[in-house]
């Protein structure tokens, strides 16, 4: 699906990727993680074919710079940064769908699943909306219409722990799409992905393959004992989405993608949990529940 | 509302150069009716307008003009002055603009050609620029003809076709330092020098000063012909005033060289290709390097 041959970009002097040779099969998923300035977002340009660059570059076997639309057409891409359009959303929307042959209905369905009800602020300013209304909204346009490769530049760092799940279901829902995940951080996104790629100043240092034990759609039941109350676990907790069935026992369900991020919670909050389960939910699990944490 | 479903088999056809430049274009008017910088311009046209037709259509003489000839001729030389810079500093704060705010990297993500991108910003920035300019002169025309004064209607027709063909040779100039220029601060500074050169150029004193440095006449011609300020200005009162007495010794002088039906021609066509090169290098250069 993606082929980088020798790619080489510079600004003047400063050399941001240093001949980065990648091969990307239809299908597979891949992280790329790095540090800042590490070449990602660079590297998602010159996919896009919106940087010039030494070496060759090809998407479905084209030149995504001299096959824009033939190329782009396959693309749905998320941007790190949320673009400043002043244009409303409707309108916004509206042009996504003309020049991709999607369709607003769809882009409108996948906000909704996300939690985002786009009917009150379609006439409301692109750059007016809350961060994560704009990244649902950015994710909405880019999964709403057929493609074939997902370019995802942080997609989840504005969600909240709902929307973030929704997303790991969408992107499980679409095991033939090829897809590039950009993150800093491995433990955000490696539920998600088979083949991890870590750039560091502009050349890979690290290309390895994923065994997944999380299913992408996977959900795990939460059992969670604290040792007293504390107002700012329990803004957290309910963030989570959990609830408080009785005096410092909580109960709910988190997205098998985002258990990873769901310890590093459970670990700062060490001190005053008392005891803690985490098990895969059945339904997902094809029968088997499968305790992959425990506490107590 | 259905079920979102998983990704179907095929990709559409990417779009089409008609589709493309048509999302475009609508999404540029669209987005400007929202803008600020569209409601002061329409603003500044329309209240130069009423404030004409507020100091009287007929009751005074200035220059030798009366009533709607009078506003007509104001009007023209006011829009002159402010026009350029209007659409110069407006048109790269927003290509420049969108370029720091990320929305070239996220427009130019989708699969839109870049010719059909480029052509469409262009021509919704062209209507932009153009629609409340004329539409305020036919706001005149109305009023004045309610009114009962007489409507000097080839006068009129004649300078509406000059703004039209300034005001695109102005958002060419606009989109080709947009492509030359990688922020909003470099765009503005670069718009403006321009501006201000072409309006020292359109200076009698300076130019006068050039003949009396023993520059050739040729040269001072050919400064005031490329000039496109100048060719405006000339051009504008070539039917109010054959003889150009009201303009000084350069007008006069081109229009003793090339004569009326020769400046004429010259009015229309070199703003028209001044716009037409400006605008096509602007998306050589654009095309050519690094998008966002």
């Amino acid at each position: 699906m993606i082929s980088l041959k020798g790619v080489v970009k510079s600004f003047g002097a400063a050399r941001i990727l240093n001949g980065i040779d990648l091969d990307v099969p239809d299908g597979q998923r891949i992280a790329l993680i790095g540090s800042n300035g590490a070449g990602k977002t660079t590297l998602f340009r010159c996919l896009l074919g919106e940087y010039t660059h030494e070496g060759s570059v090809t998407v479905d076997g084209r030149d995504p710079r001299h096959h824009r639309t033939e190329v782009l057409r396959l693309v749905g891409f998320v941007p790190q940064i949320a673009p400043r359009l002043e244009m409303p959303v409707a309108a916004l929307m509206r042009y996504v769908a003309d020049v991709t042959g999607g369709r607003v209905e769809d882009m409108e369905a996948i906000a909704a699943r996300m939690g985002l009800d786009v009917a009150p602020i379609r006439s409301r300013a692109f750059v007016k909306l809350s961060g994560g209304m704009k990244q649902k909204l950015l994710i909405a346009m880019a999964l709403g219409r057929p493609t074939r490769l997902l370019i995802l530049d942080e997609p989840a760092a504005n969600l909240d722990p709902g929307a973030r799940a929704v997303l790991f279901e969408l992107l499980a829902e679409r095991p033939e799409v090829t897809m590039v995940i950009s993150s800093h951080r491995i433990d955000e996104i490696a539920a998600l992905v088979n083949r991890v790629i870590e750039l560091e100043h502009g050349r890979i240092i690290l290309d390895d393959t994923v065994t997944d034990a999380g299913a992408l759609g996977s959900t795990f039941t939460v059992r969670l004992e604290t040792a007293r109350a504390e107002p700012s676990f329990a803004r957290a907790a309910t963030e989570w989405g959990l609830t408080e069935t009785s005096e410092g026992r909580w109960t709910g369900s988190i997205a098998g993608p985002d258990r990873l991020r769901f310890l590093g919670f459970v670990a700062r909050h060490a001190g005053l949990v008392k005891g803690f389960t985490l098990d895969e939910e059945a339904a997902s699990a094809g029968g088997d529940r499968d305790a992959v944490a425990s506490l107590s | 509302m259905r079920a979102p479903e998983t990704v179907p088999a095929a990709a559409p056809a990417g779009s089409s150069f008609w589709t493309g430049f048509a999302a475009t274009f609508r999404l540029e008017v669209a987005e400007a009716f929202r803008a600020r910088w569209f409601a002061f311009y329409a603003l500044v046209f329309f209240g130069l307008v009423g404030m004409l037709l507020v100091f009287g259509l007929t009751e005074s003489r200035v220059l030798g003009f009366t009533g709607l000839s009078r506003t007509l001729v104001t009007y023209i030389q006011l829009t002159m002055a402010i026009l350029p810079v209007f659409i110069l500093i407006t048109t790269v704060r927003s290509l420049a603009g969108d370029r720091e705010a990320g929305v070239f990297e996220y427009v130019l993500g989708l699969p839109v050609g870049i010719g059909a991108w480029y052509a469409g910003r262009f021509l919704g920035r062209y209507l932009l620029a153009a629609a409340p300019v004329i539409a305020a002169l036919f706001a005149a025309v109305i009023y004045g003809a309610v009114r009962g004064v007489r409507v000097p209607w080839l006068e009129l027709g004649f300078d509406i076709g000059l703004l039209l063909v300034m005001i695109f040779a102005f958002v060419g100039l606009g989109f080709l330092i947009s492509a030359v220029t990688r922020s909003v601060d470099t765009a503005q500074t670069l718009a403006f020098i321009i501006w201000l050169v072409l309006v020292l150029g359109l200076d009698l004193v300076l130019l006068g000063a050039l003949i009396r440095g023993r520059m050739a006449i040729e040269g001072v011609v050919a400064i005031a012909m490329l000039n496109p300020l100048q060719v405006f200005r000339t051009g504008s009162m070539l039917l109010f005033d054959p003889q150009l007495v009201l303009l000084g010794p350069t007008a006069f002088t081109v229009f003793d060289i090339f004569g009326r039906a020769g400046f004429m021609v010259w009015s229309f066509a070199y703003p028209l290709v001044l716009g037409l090169v400006t605008a096509l290098g602007g998306w050589a250069i654009f095309r050519r390097g690094d998008l966002p």
